[in-house]
Protein backbone atom coordinates (compact mmCIF):
# COMPACT_ATOMS: atom_id res chain seq x y z
CA UNK A 1 0.00 0.00 0.00
CA UNK A 2 2.73 2.48 -0.89
CA UNK A 3 0.60 3.88 -3.71
CA UNK A 4 0.66 7.46 -2.46
CA UNK A 5 -1.22 9.87 -4.76
CA UNK A 6 1.03 12.66 -3.61
CA UNK A 7 4.53 12.19 -2.29
CA UNK A 8 6.90 15.00 -1.37
CA UNK A 9 10.41 14.87 0.04
CA UNK A 10 12.30 17.97 1.11
CA UNK A 11 9.91 20.07 -0.97
CA UNK A 12 10.80 23.76 -1.17
CA UNK A 13 9.40 26.84 -2.85
CA UNK A 14 11.06 30.25 -3.03
CA UNK A 15 9.87 33.47 -4.61
CA UNK A 16 13.07 35.43 -5.03
CA UNK A 17 14.65 35.68 -1.61
CA UNK A 18 11.43 34.72 0.18
CA UNK A 19 11.10 31.04 1.13
CA UNK A 20 7.42 30.12 1.25
CA UNK A 21 7.93 26.38 1.72
CA UNK A 22 11.09 25.27 3.49
CA UNK A 23 11.45 21.54 3.10
CA UNK A 24 8.37 19.42 3.74
CA UNK A 25 7.78 15.68 3.51
CA UNK A 26 4.35 14.22 3.00
CA UNK A 27 2.39 11.34 1.54
CA UNK A 28 -1.30 11.43 0.70
CA UNK A 29 -2.96 8.05 0.20
CA UNK A 30 -5.81 7.24 -2.17
CA UNK A 31 -9.24 7.76 -0.67
CA UNK A 32 -8.26 9.85 2.31
CA UNK A 33 -9.09 13.42 3.16
CA UNK A 34 -5.86 15.20 3.89
CA UNK A 35 -5.65 18.65 5.39
CA UNK A 36 -3.12 21.47 5.49
CA UNK A 37 -3.78 23.55 8.56
CA UNK A 38 -1.89 26.74 9.24
CA UNK A 39 -2.06 30.50 9.63
CA UNK A 40 -1.91 32.84 6.65
CA UNK A 41 1.50 32.76 5.00
CA UNK A 42 2.36 29.31 6.35
CA UNK A 43 3.01 27.98 2.84
CA UNK A 44 -0.24 26.05 2.37
CA UNK A 45 -1.31 27.66 -0.89
CA UNK A 46 2.21 27.52 -2.33
CA UNK A 47 2.27 23.80 -1.60
CA UNK A 48 -1.16 23.36 -3.19
CA UNK A 49 -0.07 25.19 -6.34
CA UNK A 50 2.99 22.95 -6.66
CA UNK A 51 0.78 19.88 -6.27
CA UNK A 52 -1.58 21.38 -8.85
CA UNK A 53 1.32 21.48 -11.34
CA UNK A 54 1.05 25.23 -11.90
CA UNK A 55 4.05 26.28 -9.82
CA UNK A 56 7.55 24.90 -10.41
CA UNK A 57 9.22 23.15 -7.49
CA UNK A 58 12.27 25.10 -6.28
CA UNK A 59 13.99 22.12 -4.66
CA UNK A 60 13.21 18.66 -3.37
CA UNK A 61 11.08 15.95 -4.88
CA UNK A 62 7.38 15.90 -5.72
CA UNK A 63 5.33 13.19 -7.40
CA UNK A 64 1.63 13.65 -8.05
CA UNK A 65 -0.36 10.61 -9.25
CA UNK A 66 3.02 8.99 -9.83
CA UNK A 67 4.13 11.73 -12.23
CA UNK A 68 6.57 14.62 -12.16
CA UNK A 69 4.77 18.00 -12.27
CA UNK A 70 7.75 19.61 -14.03
CA UNK A 71 7.48 17.41 -17.10
CA UNK A 72 3.98 15.92 -16.98
CA UNK A 73 1.92 18.91 -15.82
CA UNK A 74 -0.90 18.59 -18.36
CA UNK A 75 -1.24 14.83 -17.72
CA UNK A 76 -1.43 15.46 -13.97
CA UNK A 77 -3.90 18.31 -14.34
CA UNK A 78 -6.10 16.12 -16.53
CA UNK A 79 -6.81 13.99 -13.43
CA UNK A 80 -7.05 16.80 -10.86
CA UNK A 81 -9.94 18.93 -9.76
CA UNK A 82 -8.89 22.31 -8.43
CA UNK A 83 -10.99 24.63 -6.32
CA UNK A 84 -8.81 27.72 -5.92
CA UNK A 85 -8.88 30.18 -3.06
CA UNK A 86 -10.27 32.96 -5.28
CA UNK A 87 -13.14 32.07 -7.56
CA UNK A 88 -11.98 32.05 -11.16
CA UNK A 89 -15.44 31.58 -12.63
CA UNK A 90 -16.23 33.26 -15.91
CA UNK A 91 -18.58 36.15 -15.24
CA UNK A 92 -19.57 36.43 -18.90
CA UNK A 93 -20.96 32.91 -18.99
CA UNK A 94 -24.07 31.47 -17.41
CA UNK A 95 -23.86 29.09 -14.45
CA UNK A 96 -24.32 26.03 -16.65
CA UNK A 97 -21.97 27.30 -19.38
CA UNK A 98 -19.23 27.62 -16.78
CA UNK A 99 -19.43 23.84 -16.42
CA UNK A 100 -19.89 22.82 -20.05
CA UNK A 101 -17.13 25.10 -21.35
CA UNK A 102 -14.75 23.88 -18.64
CA UNK A 103 -15.39 20.24 -19.48
CA UNK A 104 -14.28 20.95 -23.03
CA UNK A 105 -10.84 22.00 -21.75
CA UNK A 106 -10.42 18.42 -20.56
CA UNK A 107 -11.30 17.13 -24.01
CA UNK A 108 -14.76 15.85 -23.05
CA UNK A 109 -17.36 15.67 -25.81
CA UNK A 110 -20.20 18.21 -25.85
CA UNK A 111 -22.68 15.48 -24.91
CA UNK A 112 -20.58 14.41 -21.91
CA UNK A 113 -20.18 18.02 -20.82
CA UNK A 114 -23.94 18.58 -20.98
CA UNK A 115 -24.65 15.43 -19.00
CA UNK A 116 -22.01 16.20 -16.37
CA UNK A 117 -23.20 19.79 -16.05
CA UNK A 118 -26.76 18.71 -15.26
CA UNK A 119 -25.60 16.08 -12.75
CA UNK A 120 -23.30 18.53 -11.00
CA UNK A 121 -25.82 21.35 -10.88
CA UNK A 122 -28.16 18.95 -9.11
CA UNK A 123 -25.34 17.82 -6.81
CA UNK A 124 -24.57 21.36 -5.64
CA UNK A 125 -28.23 22.40 -5.67
CA UNK A 126 -27.91 25.02 -8.39
CA UNK A 127 -30.20 23.48 -11.03
CA UNK A 128 -32.62 26.37 -10.74
CA UNK A 129 -29.84 28.89 -11.32
CA UNK A 130 -28.52 27.12 -14.45
CA UNK A 131 -29.34 29.96 -16.83
CA UNK A 132 -28.37 32.84 -14.58
CA UNK A 133 -25.23 34.88 -14.87
CA UNK A 134 -22.52 34.04 -12.34
CA UNK A 135 -22.50 37.65 -11.13
CA UNK A 136 -25.99 37.21 -9.71
CA UNK A 137 -24.98 34.31 -7.44
CA UNK A 138 -24.25 34.70 -3.72
CA UNK A 139 -20.78 33.93 -2.36
CA UNK A 140 -21.86 30.49 -1.21
CA UNK A 141 -23.41 29.67 -4.57
CA UNK A 142 -20.22 30.73 -6.37
CA UNK A 143 -18.16 28.42 -4.15
CA UNK A 144 -20.54 25.57 -4.86
CA UNK A 145 -20.29 26.28 -8.57
CA UNK A 146 -16.50 26.36 -8.35
CA UNK A 147 -16.55 22.98 -6.64
CA UNK A 148 -18.96 21.63 -9.26
CA UNK A 149 -16.63 22.92 -11.96
CA UNK A 150 -13.64 21.22 -10.38
CA UNK A 151 -15.56 17.91 -10.57
CA UNK A 152 -16.55 18.14 -14.21
CA UNK A 153 -13.75 15.84 -15.37
CA UNK A 154 -14.39 13.22 -12.63
CA UNK A 155 -11.00 13.84 -10.98
CA UNK A 156 -9.15 11.25 -8.91
CA UNK A 157 -7.79 13.95 -6.67
CA UNK A 158 -9.57 17.12 -5.59
CA UNK A 159 -7.54 20.10 -4.33
CA UNK A 160 -9.54 22.58 -2.26
CA UNK A 161 -7.76 25.76 -1.20
CA UNK A 162 -9.73 27.31 1.67
CA UNK A 163 -13.05 26.10 0.30
CA UNK A 164 -15.31 27.79 2.86
CA UNK A 165 -13.49 31.04 3.67
CA UNK A 166 -15.94 33.91 3.71
CA UNK A 167 -19.09 31.79 3.77
CA UNK A 168 -21.92 31.93 6.28
CA UNK A 169 -22.49 28.91 8.57
CA UNK A 170 -25.36 27.52 6.47
CA UNK A 171 -23.29 27.62 3.29
CA UNK A 172 -20.31 26.02 5.06
CA UNK A 173 -22.36 23.13 6.40
CA UNK A 174 -23.89 22.51 3.00
CA UNK A 175 -20.41 22.44 1.43
CA UNK A 176 -19.07 20.10 4.10
CA UNK A 177 -21.96 17.78 3.39
CA UNK A 178 -21.10 17.77 -0.32
CA UNK A 179 -17.40 17.19 0.34
CA UNK A 180 -18.20 14.35 2.72
CA UNK A 181 -20.30 12.68 0.05
CA UNK A 182 -17.48 13.05 -2.45
CA UNK A 183 -15.07 11.45 -0.05
CA UNK A 184 -17.49 8.57 0.46
CA UNK A 185 -17.61 8.08 -3.29
CA UNK A 186 -13.85 7.51 -3.29
CA UNK A 187 -12.44 10.91 -4.31
CA UNK A 188 -9.22 11.81 -2.53
CA UNK A 189 -9.48 15.26 -0.97
CA UNK A 190 -6.66 17.64 -0.16
CA UNK A 191 -7.90 20.67 1.77
CA UNK A 192 -6.21 23.77 3.12
CA UNK A 193 -7.99 25.65 5.84
CA UNK A 194 -7.49 27.79 8.86
CA UNK A 195 -10.79 26.69 10.35
CA UNK A 196 -10.29 24.07 13.04
CA UNK A 197 -13.87 22.82 12.89
CA UNK A 198 -13.50 22.33 9.16
CA UNK A 199 -10.33 20.30 9.65
CA UNK A 200 -11.97 18.21 12.39
CA UNK A 201 -15.08 17.62 10.30
CA UNK A 202 -13.44 16.74 7.04
CA UNK A 203 -9.89 15.50 7.48
CA UNK A 204 -8.77 11.97 8.27
CA UNK A 205 -5.25 13.19 8.60
CA UNK A 206 -3.65 16.58 8.60
CA UNK A 207 -0.43 18.46 8.89
CA UNK A 208 -0.02 21.75 10.71
CA UNK A 209 2.20 24.14 8.78
CA UNK A 210 3.89 27.21 10.15
CA UNK A 211 6.53 29.35 8.49
CA UNK A 212 6.93 26.97 5.58
CA UNK A 213 7.54 23.82 7.58
CA UNK A 214 5.36 21.04 8.96
CA UNK A 215 5.21 21.33 12.74
CA UNK A 216 2.86 18.42 13.46
CA UNK A 217 1.15 15.59 11.66
CA UNK A 218 -1.60 13.08 12.46
CA UNK A 219 -5.35 12.56 12.74
CA UNK A 220 -7.25 15.31 14.58
CA UNK A 221 -7.63 13.08 17.66
CA UNK A 222 -3.99 12.07 17.58
CA UNK A 223 -2.84 15.67 17.31
CA UNK A 224 -4.91 16.60 20.35
CA UNK A 225 -3.45 13.64 22.25
CA UNK A 226 0.10 14.47 21.26
CA UNK A 227 0.05 18.22 21.62
CA UNK A 228 -2.56 19.05 24.21
CA UNK A 229 -4.15 17.63 27.34
CA UNK A 230 -7.47 15.84 27.45
CA UNK A 231 -9.26 18.78 29.02
CA UNK A 232 -8.91 22.51 29.46
CA UNK A 233 -10.18 24.47 32.44
CA UNK A 234 -10.90 28.10 31.67
CA UNK A 235 -10.95 30.52 34.59
CA UNK A 236 -12.45 33.96 34.05
CA UNK A 237 -12.07 36.62 36.68
CA UNK A 238 -14.32 39.59 37.17
CA UNK A 239 -13.59 43.07 35.83
CA UNK A 240 -12.10 44.11 39.22
CA UNK A 241 -9.16 41.79 38.57
CA UNK A 242 -6.76 43.59 36.30
CA UNK A 243 -5.13 41.56 33.61
CA UNK A 244 -1.71 42.33 35.15
CA UNK A 245 -2.83 40.35 38.19
CA UNK A 246 -3.36 37.28 36.03
CA UNK A 247 0.33 36.43 36.20
CA UNK A 248 0.18 36.37 39.98
CA UNK A 249 -2.94 34.22 39.89
CA UNK A 250 -1.31 31.87 37.42
CA UNK A 251 1.59 31.38 39.85
CA UNK A 252 -0.84 29.95 42.41
CA UNK A 253 -2.25 27.29 40.10
CA UNK A 254 0.77 26.42 38.01
CA UNK A 255 1.20 23.00 39.64
CA UNK A 256 -2.45 22.08 38.97
CA UNK A 257 -1.99 21.73 35.24
CA UNK A 258 0.51 20.51 32.67
CA UNK A 259 0.55 24.01 31.29
CA UNK A 260 -1.09 27.30 32.21
CA UNK A 261 -1.70 29.95 29.60
CA UNK A 262 -2.37 33.53 30.60
CA UNK A 263 -4.70 35.53 28.37
CA UNK A 264 -5.93 39.09 28.94
CA UNK A 265 -9.38 37.90 29.96
CA UNK A 266 -8.80 34.41 31.35
CA UNK A 267 -6.43 31.65 32.46
CA UNK A 268 -6.30 28.35 30.58
CA UNK A 269 -5.29 25.28 32.59
CA UNK A 270 -4.32 22.37 30.37
CA UNK A 271 -4.94 19.22 32.36
CA UNK A 272 -6.25 15.69 31.96
CA UNK A 273 -8.77 16.19 34.75
CA UNK A 274 -10.45 19.57 34.57
CA UNK A 275 -12.81 19.11 37.50
CA UNK A 276 -9.93 18.12 39.75
CA UNK A 277 -8.22 21.37 38.88
CA UNK A 278 -11.40 23.34 39.56
CA UNK A 279 -11.68 21.84 43.07
CA UNK A 280 -8.12 22.82 43.90
CA UNK A 281 -8.54 26.32 42.48
CA UNK A 282 -11.32 26.93 44.97
CA UNK A 283 -9.32 25.33 47.83
CA UNK A 284 -6.55 27.83 47.20
CA UNK A 285 -8.90 30.72 47.73
CA UNK A 286 -9.14 31.85 44.11
CA UNK A 287 -12.56 33.16 43.19
CA UNK A 288 -13.02 33.11 39.45
CA UNK A 289 -16.24 34.72 38.20
CA UNK A 290 -16.77 31.91 35.72
CA UNK A 291 -15.34 28.43 35.29
CA UNK A 292 -15.56 26.27 32.20
CA UNK A 293 -14.22 22.75 31.82
CA UNK A 294 -14.07 21.59 28.22
CA UNK A 295 -12.35 19.05 26.03
CA UNK A 296 -9.21 20.08 24.21
CA UNK A 297 -9.82 21.00 20.60
CA UNK A 298 -7.70 21.22 17.51
CA UNK A 299 -7.70 24.96 18.06
CA UNK A 300 -5.73 24.49 21.29
CA UNK A 301 -3.21 22.39 19.38
CA UNK A 302 -3.06 24.91 16.60
CA UNK A 303 -2.49 27.90 18.86
CA UNK A 304 0.11 26.03 20.87
CA UNK A 305 2.03 25.07 17.75
CA UNK A 306 1.72 28.27 15.74
CA UNK A 307 1.45 30.82 18.52
CA UNK A 308 -1.10 33.53 19.23
CA UNK A 309 0.79 36.29 17.49
CA UNK A 310 -0.98 37.70 14.48
CA UNK A 311 0.74 36.88 11.19
CA UNK A 312 0.06 39.04 8.20
CA UNK B 1 2.41 21.22 -32.22
CA UNK B 2 -0.63 19.00 -32.65
CA UNK B 3 -1.17 19.18 -28.89
CA UNK B 4 -1.18 22.98 -29.09
CA UNK B 5 -3.70 22.83 -31.91
CA UNK B 6 -5.94 20.36 -30.09
CA UNK B 7 -5.77 22.37 -26.86
CA UNK B 8 -6.51 25.60 -28.71
CA UNK B 9 -9.53 24.01 -30.37
CA UNK B 10 -10.78 22.87 -26.97
CA UNK B 11 -11.39 26.56 -26.25
CA UNK B 12 -13.67 26.93 -29.27
CA UNK B 13 -16.87 26.53 -27.27
CA UNK B 14 -15.66 29.10 -24.77
CA UNK B 15 -14.95 31.75 -27.35
CA UNK B 16 -18.06 30.93 -29.36
CA UNK B 17 -20.14 31.43 -26.21
CA UNK B 18 -18.37 34.68 -25.40
CA UNK B 19 -18.93 35.89 -28.95
CA UNK B 20 -22.64 35.02 -28.86
CA UNK B 21 -22.87 37.10 -25.69
CA UNK B 22 -20.92 40.09 -26.91
CA UNK B 23 -21.24 40.43 -30.68
CA UNK B 24 -24.10 42.90 -30.46
CA UNK B 25 -22.01 45.19 -28.30
CA UNK B 26 -19.20 45.14 -30.84
CA UNK B 27 -21.50 45.95 -33.77
CA UNK B 28 -21.10 49.71 -33.46
CA UNK B 29 -17.32 49.77 -33.17
CA UNK B 30 -16.77 47.00 -35.68
CA UNK B 31 -19.14 47.88 -38.45
CA UNK B 32 -20.54 51.34 -38.04
CA UNK B 33 -17.26 53.16 -37.38
CA UNK B 34 -15.56 52.04 -40.62
CA UNK B 35 -18.67 52.95 -42.52
CA UNK B 36 -18.69 56.44 -41.04
CA UNK B 37 -14.97 56.88 -41.72
CA UNK B 38 -15.37 55.81 -45.33
CA UNK B 39 -18.32 58.13 -45.85
CA UNK B 40 -16.74 61.13 -44.15
CA UNK B 41 -13.18 60.80 -45.41
CA UNK B 42 -13.63 58.90 -48.63
CA UNK B 43 -16.64 60.70 -49.98
CA UNK B 44 -16.82 63.97 -48.03
CA UNK B 45 -13.16 64.87 -47.85
CA UNK B 46 -12.48 62.91 -51.03
CA UNK B 47 -14.58 65.24 -53.16
CA UNK B 48 -12.27 68.14 -52.20
CA UNK B 49 -9.11 66.11 -52.73
CA UNK B 50 -10.17 64.84 -56.12
CA UNK B 51 -10.81 68.41 -57.30
CA UNK B 52 -7.33 69.54 -56.34
CA UNK B 53 -4.87 69.87 -59.19
CA UNK B 54 -1.89 68.29 -57.41
CA UNK B 55 -3.72 65.29 -56.00
CA UNK B 56 -3.93 63.30 -59.21
CA UNK B 57 -0.13 63.24 -59.20
CA UNK B 58 0.35 62.33 -55.54
CA UNK B 59 -2.39 59.67 -55.50
CA UNK B 60 -1.27 58.09 -58.76
CA UNK B 61 -4.37 58.79 -60.74
CA UNK B 62 -7.04 57.11 -58.62
CA UNK B 63 -9.90 58.68 -56.66
CA UNK B 64 -9.28 59.52 -53.02
CA UNK B 65 -11.83 56.89 -51.96
CA UNK B 66 -9.93 54.22 -53.89
CA UNK B 67 -6.68 55.45 -52.38
CA UNK B 68 -8.05 55.63 -48.85
CA UNK B 69 -10.24 52.53 -48.55
CA UNK B 70 -7.60 49.75 -48.51
CA UNK B 71 -5.44 51.74 -46.10
CA UNK B 72 -8.36 52.50 -43.81
CA UNK B 73 -9.20 48.79 -43.76
CA UNK B 74 -5.70 47.97 -42.56
CA UNK B 75 -5.73 50.80 -40.01
CA UNK B 76 -9.08 49.69 -38.58
CA UNK B 77 -7.85 46.09 -38.34
CA UNK B 78 -4.80 47.35 -36.46
CA UNK B 79 -6.99 49.22 -33.96
CA UNK B 80 -9.21 46.21 -33.29
CA UNK B 81 -6.15 44.02 -32.86
CA UNK B 82 -4.62 46.37 -30.30
CA UNK B 83 -7.82 46.92 -28.36
CA UNK B 84 -8.72 43.24 -28.14
CA UNK B 85 -5.31 42.35 -26.75
CA UNK B 86 -5.21 44.97 -23.98
CA UNK B 87 -8.11 44.83 -21.51
CA UNK B 88 -9.25 41.28 -22.33
CA UNK B 89 -5.75 39.90 -21.70
CA UNK B 90 -5.22 41.84 -18.48
CA UNK B 91 -8.73 40.88 -17.34
CA UNK B 92 -8.00 37.18 -17.67
CA UNK B 93 -4.95 37.58 -15.47
CA UNK B 94 -5.94 40.29 -13.05
CA UNK B 95 -9.66 40.97 -12.85
CA UNK B 96 -11.70 37.86 -13.66
CA UNK B 97 -8.66 35.58 -13.31
CA UNK B 98 -10.26 33.22 -15.81
CA UNK B 99 -6.85 32.26 -17.19
CA UNK B 100 -5.96 30.74 -13.82
CA UNK B 101 -9.04 28.57 -14.07
CA UNK B 102 -8.10 27.56 -17.60
CA UNK B 103 -4.59 26.40 -16.70
CA UNK B 104 -5.91 24.23 -13.87
CA UNK B 105 -6.89 21.89 -16.72
CA UNK B 106 -4.64 20.17 -19.27
CA UNK B 107 -4.41 23.54 -21.07
CA UNK B 108 -1.04 25.31 -20.88
CA UNK B 109 -0.47 29.07 -20.84
CA UNK B 110 0.67 28.86 -24.48
CA UNK B 111 -2.63 27.22 -25.43
CA UNK B 112 -4.58 29.91 -23.59
CA UNK B 113 -2.66 32.66 -25.40
CA UNK B 114 -3.14 30.99 -28.79
CA UNK B 115 -6.86 30.67 -28.09
CA UNK B 116 -7.05 34.35 -27.19
CA UNK B 117 -5.11 35.37 -30.32
CA UNK B 118 -7.28 33.08 -32.44
CA UNK B 119 -10.37 34.85 -31.17
CA UNK B 120 -8.82 38.25 -31.93
CA UNK B 121 -8.06 37.09 -35.48
CA UNK B 122 -11.69 36.04 -35.81
CA UNK B 123 -12.91 39.43 -34.59
CA UNK B 124 -10.65 41.23 -37.07
CA UNK B 125 -11.71 38.94 -39.90
CA UNK B 126 -15.45 39.38 -39.37
CA UNK B 127 -15.14 43.16 -39.21
CA UNK B 128 -12.88 43.22 -42.26
CA UNK B 129 -15.26 41.13 -44.35
CA UNK B 130 -18.00 43.68 -43.78
CA UNK B 131 -15.55 46.49 -44.42
CA UNK B 132 -14.42 45.04 -47.74
CA UNK B 133 -18.06 44.60 -48.73
CA UNK B 134 -18.75 48.25 -47.98
CA UNK B 135 -15.65 49.35 -49.93
CA UNK B 136 -16.78 47.30 -52.93
CA UNK B 137 -20.27 48.78 -52.71
CA UNK B 138 -18.80 52.31 -52.75
CA UNK B 139 -16.75 51.42 -55.81
CA UNK B 140 -13.52 51.51 -53.86
CA UNK B 141 -12.03 48.29 -55.26
CA UNK B 142 -10.20 48.78 -58.53
CA UNK B 143 -8.86 45.24 -58.94
CA UNK B 144 -10.34 41.88 -57.85
CA UNK B 145 -6.97 41.31 -56.16
CA UNK B 146 -8.28 43.80 -53.62
CA UNK B 147 -10.11 40.91 -51.96
CA UNK B 148 -6.66 39.80 -50.78
CA UNK B 149 -6.49 42.94 -48.66
CA UNK B 150 -8.74 40.96 -46.30
CA UNK B 151 -6.01 38.50 -45.17
CA UNK B 152 -3.58 41.43 -45.07
CA UNK B 153 -5.93 43.20 -42.66
CA UNK B 154 -6.05 40.13 -40.42
CA UNK B 155 -2.27 39.87 -40.57
CA UNK B 156 -1.61 43.49 -39.58
CA UNK B 157 -4.18 43.23 -36.81
CA UNK B 158 -2.34 40.21 -35.46
CA UNK B 159 1.08 41.79 -36.04
CA UNK B 160 0.02 44.41 -33.48
CA UNK B 161 -2.25 42.27 -31.29
CA UNK B 162 0.50 39.78 -30.43
CA UNK B 163 3.13 42.28 -29.20
CA UNK B 164 0.47 44.33 -27.39
CA UNK B 165 -0.73 41.13 -25.69
CA UNK B 166 2.91 40.55 -24.72
CA UNK B 167 2.95 43.98 -23.08
CA UNK B 168 -0.44 43.39 -21.44
CA UNK B 169 0.84 40.19 -19.80
CA UNK B 170 3.68 42.19 -18.25
CA UNK B 171 1.71 45.19 -16.98
CA UNK B 172 0.26 45.22 -13.49
CA UNK B 173 -2.15 48.13 -14.04
CA UNK B 174 -4.11 49.29 -17.06
CA UNK B 175 -2.53 52.77 -16.97
CA UNK B 176 -0.01 51.62 -19.58
CA UNK B 177 -2.77 51.04 -22.13
CA UNK B 178 -3.50 54.75 -22.33
CA UNK B 179 0.16 55.27 -23.32
CA UNK B 180 -0.08 52.58 -25.97
CA UNK B 181 -3.13 54.24 -27.50
CA UNK B 182 -1.85 57.81 -27.24
CA UNK B 183 1.72 57.34 -28.35
CA UNK B 184 1.40 54.18 -30.41
CA UNK B 185 -1.97 53.58 -31.98
CA UNK B 186 -3.12 57.11 -32.76
CA UNK B 187 0.12 58.37 -34.40
CA UNK B 188 0.41 55.09 -36.32
CA UNK B 189 -3.20 55.33 -37.43
CA UNK B 190 -2.73 58.88 -38.73
CA UNK B 191 0.79 58.78 -40.17
CA UNK B 192 1.22 55.35 -41.75
CA UNK B 193 0.05 56.32 -45.18
CA UNK B 194 -3.60 55.41 -44.87
CA UNK B 195 -4.83 58.99 -45.30
CA UNK B 196 -2.01 60.50 -47.36
CA UNK B 197 1.22 59.19 -48.89
CA UNK B 198 4.06 59.17 -46.34
CA UNK B 199 6.23 60.97 -48.89
CA UNK B 200 4.27 64.07 -47.81
CA UNK B 201 5.79 63.77 -44.32
CA UNK B 202 8.88 65.84 -43.42
CA UNK B 203 11.99 63.85 -44.37
CA UNK B 204 13.16 63.72 -40.74
CA UNK B 205 10.17 61.63 -39.67
CA UNK B 206 9.35 59.81 -42.89
CA UNK B 207 11.59 56.85 -41.92
CA UNK B 208 9.50 56.37 -38.79
CA UNK B 209 6.56 55.51 -40.98
CA UNK B 210 8.56 52.76 -42.68
CA UNK B 211 9.21 51.15 -39.31
CA UNK B 212 5.52 50.98 -38.58
CA UNK B 213 3.94 47.61 -39.39
CA UNK B 214 0.82 49.47 -40.42
CA UNK B 215 2.65 51.25 -43.25
CA UNK B 216 3.66 47.89 -44.71
CA UNK B 217 0.07 46.66 -44.50
CA UNK B 218 -1.30 49.87 -46.03
CA UNK B 219 1.16 49.61 -48.94
CA UNK B 220 0.40 45.96 -49.57
CA UNK B 221 -3.34 46.39 -49.18
CA UNK B 222 -3.41 49.39 -51.48
CA UNK B 223 -1.20 47.77 -54.14
CA UNK B 224 -3.51 44.76 -54.15
CA UNK B 225 -6.63 46.87 -54.28
CA UNK B 226 -5.32 48.99 -57.16
CA UNK B 227 -3.97 45.93 -58.95
CA UNK B 228 -0.41 47.30 -58.87
CA UNK B 229 1.20 44.71 -56.66
CA UNK B 230 4.83 43.75 -57.30
CA UNK B 231 6.44 40.62 -55.94
CA UNK B 232 9.50 41.94 -54.15
CA UNK B 233 8.01 44.86 -52.22
CA UNK B 234 4.98 42.68 -51.40
CA UNK B 235 7.22 39.97 -49.96
CA UNK B 236 9.10 42.52 -47.88
CA UNK B 237 5.80 43.89 -46.53
CA UNK B 238 4.54 40.39 -45.75
CA UNK B 239 7.79 39.29 -44.12
CA UNK B 240 7.88 42.39 -41.93
CA UNK B 241 4.31 41.83 -40.72
CA UNK B 242 4.98 38.14 -40.09
CA UNK B 243 8.07 39.02 -38.11
CA UNK B 244 6.06 41.29 -35.79
CA UNK B 245 3.44 38.61 -35.39
CA UNK B 246 5.93 35.82 -34.70
CA UNK B 247 8.08 37.74 -32.23
CA UNK B 248 4.97 39.16 -30.57
CA UNK B 249 3.39 35.73 -30.17
CA UNK B 250 6.56 34.30 -28.70
CA UNK B 251 6.82 37.18 -26.23
CA UNK B 252 3.11 36.97 -25.36
CA UNK B 253 3.36 33.26 -24.57
CA UNK B 254 6.41 33.86 -22.43
CA UNK B 255 4.74 36.76 -20.65
CA UNK B 256 1.56 34.83 -19.91
CA UNK B 257 3.52 31.79 -18.73
CA UNK B 258 5.44 34.04 -16.35
CA UNK B 259 2.24 35.43 -14.87
CA UNK B 260 0.32 32.16 -14.57
CA UNK B 261 3.09 29.73 -13.61
CA UNK B 262 5.05 31.03 -10.64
Amino acid sequence: MDEALIRARGLRKSYGAFEAVRGIDLAVRAGEAFGFLGPNGAGKSSTMRMIGAVSPVTAGELRVLGMDPATEGPAIRARLGVCPQDDTLDMELSVRENLTVYGRYFGLSRAECAERADELLAFVALTEKAKEKVEELSGGMKRRLTIARSLVSRPDLLLLDEPTTGLDPQARHLLWDKLFRLKQSGVTLVITTHYMDEAEQLCDRLVVMDNGVIVAEGSPAQLIRDHSTREVTELRFGPEVMSEDHDALAEKVTDLADRVEVLPDRLLLYTDDGEHAVAHVHERGLEPAAVLVRRSTLEDVFLKLTGRTLVD
Amino acid sequence: MSVALENTLRQYDYWATVYRRTWKGSLVTSFLMPLLYLAAMGIGLGSFVDDSATSADALGGVSYLQFLAPGLLAATAMQIGVFESTYPVMGGIKWHKTFFGMIATPLRPADVMLGQLGFIAFRIATTSVVFVGVIAAFGGLVSPLGLLSLPVAVLVGMALAAPVAAIATRLTTDAGFALIFRFGVIPMFLFSGAFFPVSQLPDEVEWLAYLSPLWHAVELSRDLSLGEVQALPALVNLAYLLLWFAVGTWAAIRGLTGRLIS
